[in-house]
């Protein structure tokens, strides 16, 4: 392609014999479009290549091998195959294998090698004659930078199209296998059910595999890990934003400001540490000193864990709102003899109100989302209850339980962690689309 | 070598005139900057029985020096006007009579402001009552989100100014009469204050002002962002409040200070240059950038 | 009038009369402020506090000096000094044999056993890597420093008292008798731990390092940068510069916003159905985990490259139009230049989050124990926040300090890239 950019700039210069002005574009545009006539015909055989030829590799070995396991189940073979590839890929050392599996392994590499050479050419040939053409329209007329830089946008637009795609990606897989679980499992049982185990009998009879999937629990957990967590963080967020904006000095604000957004930026897997090994044992002891009865992995260590993870969220965005307020709207309390605190509670704070309100759903539903403070510090137990003190599960554990190890993609098991991650999809999906619209709203009105 | 011992010297004996020169330029310049302080108002800047007497007033924001040295007095009774180019200190001085200052970060104050026997620009003075006794009205309306009623009510409410509801809807009641608002709005006081027309959101915020019964009422350019009628509205309305109240009023207007005010005070670059009535402002201005800013030649 | 007029001094009375409780709740309000920042600061204290106290102590390890005799008869018998026989020998034998050597008096079983669980399963690595390297040793004897176990590191470093019954700890008496032995004639120190740097994951506390992880971060990082970088800064200049204001772009401007707020798990979720189970990817690799990451920091990137190029002034748009250039000129030539600063601090912020996110990349599989350092990015890996939670979750008491170490280690790669994004900011930032 380099060299492609080179010889298409060289022929804009012959043909413009020497006088680039004569050229309908600059030389390097001769050269950007023949490069690209080389290289997004090579590429697109490249990702077609590489797209099939792991199958009809396959296949071919496959055909290649004694009857006996040609005729095997569809499983067994699958299971061949495997090996093969393993042996191919070096996982295993060849010398252990079957002498016929070794065989197809051979021919398998031979293969490959055949197609990476055939590929290469391939590549070449498409290429060059991609080049060729393009050299050949290259002549003084030839509008060479409008042609690039529609290949530019073509390709800058496709770029935007990926969130799009990643949202519909996301809702597909999610609801495919969804769907899926709900075939084997009702979704009222699901979304009404009270009892959460979701161990399915490996073999019939087995103690404790019911394989109950009522959500209800995980719910339940979910909102008191997150209410616990709002009681924290809201009142400490809220109140730290209207100090740091209307009171602090402006040293203050400066020092401590980026100190509170430190908060936001500590991994969640550092707080989940904190969480189990610091605040869990604080609450235990203090609890124990007072003769409460505190789980090791309560939900409220989880909940004031994420609540301080939180704190900086809400502080920084009641900050944008309270900024937004005009200042307008405070001198007319003060000019009417209001107090500061009168002025933020009975001004400041109702103006505000829809964007601070917005920015606790945002809040709330990072909370329901949050993964590995709860994973380390809530617990496993499905628990149907509110008390604070017990060890709870959420949404977000369940999905981590279920996937995290081995897993088959047929088992009711596997499935319910997709069914799990719809609702928390949904669920967050509605409270950020409800909290940006309020957010934009109120962004207008004081613009 | 004893030549280069000679030129050194020279050198440094030039180097030294240099400094010396400068310093003197800068002498002079400060010295320059003294006159300009000390010269004097012309015009009547005392009153008798003045409502607000203002002495040595100078506002700094930072190092920018807005306000020099101004001494006026406020009259009970009266409309006082303050008129000059953008810029010139006028709102600035306007804001120190309720400590509006304060809200505004590296803003400084010195100078006495007397009211009532006190000193309101003493840090130790309470501006919750002296805000309460000071209304003000802003350039552009400023409504509360809240509805007519609450706009109005919001004064007396923070102050506990009423027993109860029957007193505080008598409170908004007459505000709004007081006002000339009340016919427009008594349908809909429970309708929010920004969904009036902009001279009705102006009017809402005077009636809000005077709801808690202020002696002066401050007005910075109320009518500069109002239509003509909206603003002859509010010309008459301060022509009834004037018998119950001193109103200082800043106007770009100059129709409007001529029409409206009793006195007039021209500002200038800070300075206070003359203070006289309206009739003799106007028809017999004493100094030279006075007559100019009347007569148009800048502003 | 007049009846307002005569209720003026009323009005002041009231106002006044209400001061002293209206002051005293400003007061309260300004204090609560105040207590909820001295809070959120707090918290950020305790936070560092604990976990810098419980892990300064993992960068030092308790080493024992033992006394080598590399036996000819134990190493090599037949004296061939050939290499596949070096490396089979055993030579955890060197070791019981030196320790035997220094306590003579040892004889029962379990007191052997006792003492030789004082050295860690390491030392015999050691020793081998030792010999294979240098087969000259063989028939020397040599001072040899090799780690302690964990339990006795605990110990000496103070995370387990001794005064503690015995039943309730993992050390016997005896095997703080001989520690204490050790430690009088100096052959048991605490060393700088340069294991916890270089090594891969492992069962044992003392051999396990943070290597393997912070590799495995790196090519992922690397992925989702390739990814991400491109793809975002073309859509932000789409969307910014070009796009037509319609439904469709709007549509996409929604979905930009919202998968900026989905929780860090649904794109694992996603990860998983896609690449892992539909296109078959190697479960593990920094390839997938770079993937699903590149998804979860693009919307940042969109947001902040947007951010950059709102900030330019159109009248440079204007000025490149007007002397000719094209459309796509101007932004490559003048608009993107100048928003390039702010277009890197938004991807050094969102390469920040990646590196801290966890969720995602437990659910395609780099929860992993992992002993290999990965080499590329199709390598089954783990990164430095799941090697973070997988040491959590383990019992022994040693792993709590590493934990807070690689913690540390983590924290701090975090504040030089935030660190950088700020430097970048303040140098670069222009206003208009």
């Amino acid at each position: 392609m380099v060299a492609c950019f080179y010889f298409g700039r060289r022929r804009a210069l012959v043909v413009s014999n020497g006088d680039i002005r004569k050229l309908n574009s600059l030389p390097v545009y001769y050269g950007y479009y023949t490069a690209l006539w080389c290289g997004i015909p090579a590429f697109i055989i490249f990702a077609f290549w590489q797209f099939s030829e792991s199958a009809i590799i396959t296949n071919l070995v496959i055909a290649g091998l004694p009857e006996d396991v040609t005729s095997l189940s569809k499983q067994q073979l699958n299971l061949v195959i495997n090996e093969i590839r393993n042996i191919v890929n070096g996982n295993i050392v060849a010398g252990t294998a079957r002498p016929e599996i070794a065989a197809a392994a051979d021919r398998y590499r031979e293969l490959q090698t055949i197609s990476n050479i055939a590929l290469f050419v391939v590549m070449m040939a498409f290429g060059l004659t991609g080049a060729a053409y393009a050299l050949s329209r290259v002549d003084q007329q030839h509008r060479a930078r409008n042609k690039v830089e529609n290949t530019i946008l073509v390709f800058l637009i496709a770029c935007s199209t990926i969130a799009i795609f990643t949202t519909l990606g996301i809702v597909l897989s999610v609801l495919f296998e969804a769907i899926r679980f709900f075939q084997s499992v009702p979704i009222t049982d699901f979304l009404f059910g009270l009892q959460w185990s979701p161990q399915t009998a490996i073999r019939p009879g087995q103690v404790g595999a019911s394989g109950a999937f009522g959500a209800v629990p995980l719910f339940v957990g979910t909102m008191l890990v997150s209410v616990i967590a709002m009681v924290v963080a809201v009142p400490i967020g809220l109140m730290s934003a209207i100090y740091l904006s209307e009171y602090a000095s402006s040293r203050l604000r400066a020092l401590s400001k980026p100190m509170l957004e430190i908060l936001a930026g500590i991994p969640t897997v550092v707080y989940g540490f904190f969480a189990a090994l610091t605040v869990a044992p604080f609450f235990r002891g203090w609890g124990e000193s007072l003769g409460l009865d505190i789980s090791s992995e309560s939900a409220l260590a989880a909940g004031v864990v994420m609540g301080i993870m939180i704190i900086p969220f809400v502080s920084s965005l009641s900050d944008d709102v309270i900024y937004a307020v005009p200042q307008s709207l405070r001198d007319g309390a003060y000019s009417l003899g209001a107090t500061q605190s009168e002025t933020i509670r009975k001004i400041v704070i109702p103006a505000a109100l829809p964007g601070i309100v917005a920015g606790i759903l945002l809040a709330v539903s990072r909370a329901i989302g949050e993964t590995m403070i709860v994973v380390m510090a809530a617990g496993l137990a499905a628990n149907l209850t509110i008390n604070p003190l017990e060890s709870v599960t959420t949404v977000t554990v369940q999905i981590v339980t279920l996937l995290v190890g081995d897993q088959e993609f047929d088992s009711p098991k596997t499935l319910a962690a997709f069914a799990l991650g719809l609702m928390l999809f949904v669920v967050t999906l509605i409270l950020n689309v409800i909290a940006l619209y309020v957010v934009k709203k109120y962004r207008e009105q004081y613009e | 070598m004893a030549d280069i011992v000679e030129i050194e010297q020279q050198d440094n004996q030039i180097e030294r005139r240099k400094k010396e020169r400068r310093k003197q330029t800068r002498i002079h310049l400060q010295t320059a900057i003294v006159t300009r302080d000390n010269r004097q108002t012309i015009g009547e800047i005392t009153v008798a029985d003045p409502r607000i007497r203002c002495t040595d007033i100078d506002v700094f924001y930072g190092d920018k020096h807005a306000v020099r040295n101004v001494t006026l007095d406020i009259g009970r009774q009266e409309i006082i006007a303050m008129i000059g180019p953008s810029g010139c200190g006028k709102s600035t001085f306007l804001r120190c009579f309720n400590r509006m200052n304060d809200t505004i970060e590296n803003c400084h104050v010195t100078g006495k402001i007397m009211m009532d026997g006190q000193d309101i620009n003493d840090k130790s003075i309470d501006v919750v009552p002296l805000r309460a006794k000071v209304g003000m009205v802003f350039q552009k309306p400023n409504p509360f989100p809240k509805s007519v009623y609450e706009n109005v009510a919001f004064g007396p409410r923070i102050h506990g100014l009423a027993k109860d509801k029957v007193e505080l809807d008598e409170i908004v009641v007459t505000s709004l009469k007081r006002a000339g608002l009340w016919e427009e709005v008594k349908d809909r006081l429970d309708q929010p204050g920004t969904s009036l027309s902009g001279g009705q959101q102006q009017r809402l915020c005077i009636a809000r002002a005077i709801a808690v019964n202020p002696e002066v009422i401050l007005m910075d350019e109320p009518c500069s962002a109002l239509d003509p009628i909206a603003t002859t509205k509010i010309e008459e309305l301060m022509d009834k409040l004037c018998a119950d109240y001193s109103i200082v009023i800043v106007t770009h207007n100059m129709q409007q200070a001529a029409r409206v005010s009793h006195r007039t005070a021209y500002f200038h670059l800070g300075d206070l240059i003359e203070v006289g009535t309206t009739e003799q402002i106007f028809t017999k201005p004493g100094h030279q950038l006075t007559e100019d800013y009347i007569t148009g030649r800048f502003g | 009038m007049n009846k307002l007029a005569s209720s003026r001094p009323k009005t002041i009375d009231l106002i006044n009369a209400s001061l002293p409780k209206r002051h005293l709740s400003e007061k309260l309000f300004r204090s609560i402020g105040l207590i909820s920042i001295m809070m959120g600061l707090m918290f950020l204290f305790m936070l560092f506090y604990g976990i810098v106290s419980k892990g300064y102590t993992a960068f030092q390890q308790t080493f024992i000096q033992l006394e080598m005799n590399f036996d000819e008869q134990l190493l090599d018998p037949e004296g061939t000094r050939h290499r596949d026989a070096l490396s089979t020998v055993d030579y955890s034998g060197l070791v019981k044999a030196s320790l035997g050597k220094m306590f003579p008096d040892v004889t029962d079983r379990n007191e052997k056993r006792l003492l030789y669980s004082l050295v860690s399963t390491g030392a015999t690595y050691q020793l081998r890597k030792m010999v294979m390297d240098k087969p000259a040793l063989i028939g020397q004897a040599q001072q040899v420093w090799v780690p302690a176990d964990d339990e006795v590191d605990m110990l000496i470093k103070g995370h387990v008292m001794r005064d503690v019954p015995e039943t309730e700890r993992r050390l016997r008496d005896v095997q703080i008798s001989w520690l204490d032995q050790l430690e009088a004639k100096e052959k048991l120190v605490l060393k700088f731990n340069t294991a916890f740097f270089t090594n891969g994951d492992s069962r044992e506390p003392e051999l396990a390092g943070i290597w393997g992880a912070l590799m495995g971060s790196i090519y992922t990082l690397i992925v989702t940068l390739i990814l991400s970088f491109p793809m975002g800064v073309a859509t932000a200049i789409y969307l910014e510069e070009f796009a037509p204001k319609n439904k469709w772009t709007d549509l996409i401007e929604v979905n930009i916003n919202n998968l900026a707020a989905v929780p860090s798990i649904i794109f694992g979720l996603l990860g998983l159905a896609v690449f892992i189970n539909f296109m078959s990817f190697p479960r593990s690799a920094p390839l997938v985990g770079g993937l699903v990451l590149a998804f979860m920091t693009l919307p940042t990137i969109i947001i902040a490259s947007r951010g950059a190029l709102k900030s330019v002034p159109p009248s440079i748009r204007e000025a490149a139009l007007g002397v000719g250039a094209s459309a796509m000129q101007t932004v490559y030539f003048h608009v993107l230049p100048l928003a390039i600063p702010g277009i890197l601090t938004g991807t050094i912020i969102g390469m920040a989050r990646a590196l801290g996110e966890t969720a995602p990349l437990l659910m395609i599989g780099m929860v992993a124990f992992i002993v290999n350092i990965p080499s590329n990015i199709f390598d089954p890996a783990t990164v430095l926040p799941v090697q973070i939670f997988l040491w959590a979750d383990s019992p022994e008491r040693a792993f709590v300090e590493r934990t807070s170490a690689a913690i540390m280690v983590l924290l701090g790669f975090l504040f030089i890239m935030n660190a950088l994004a700020i430097i970048l900011r303040k140098k670069f930032e222009r206003r208009w």
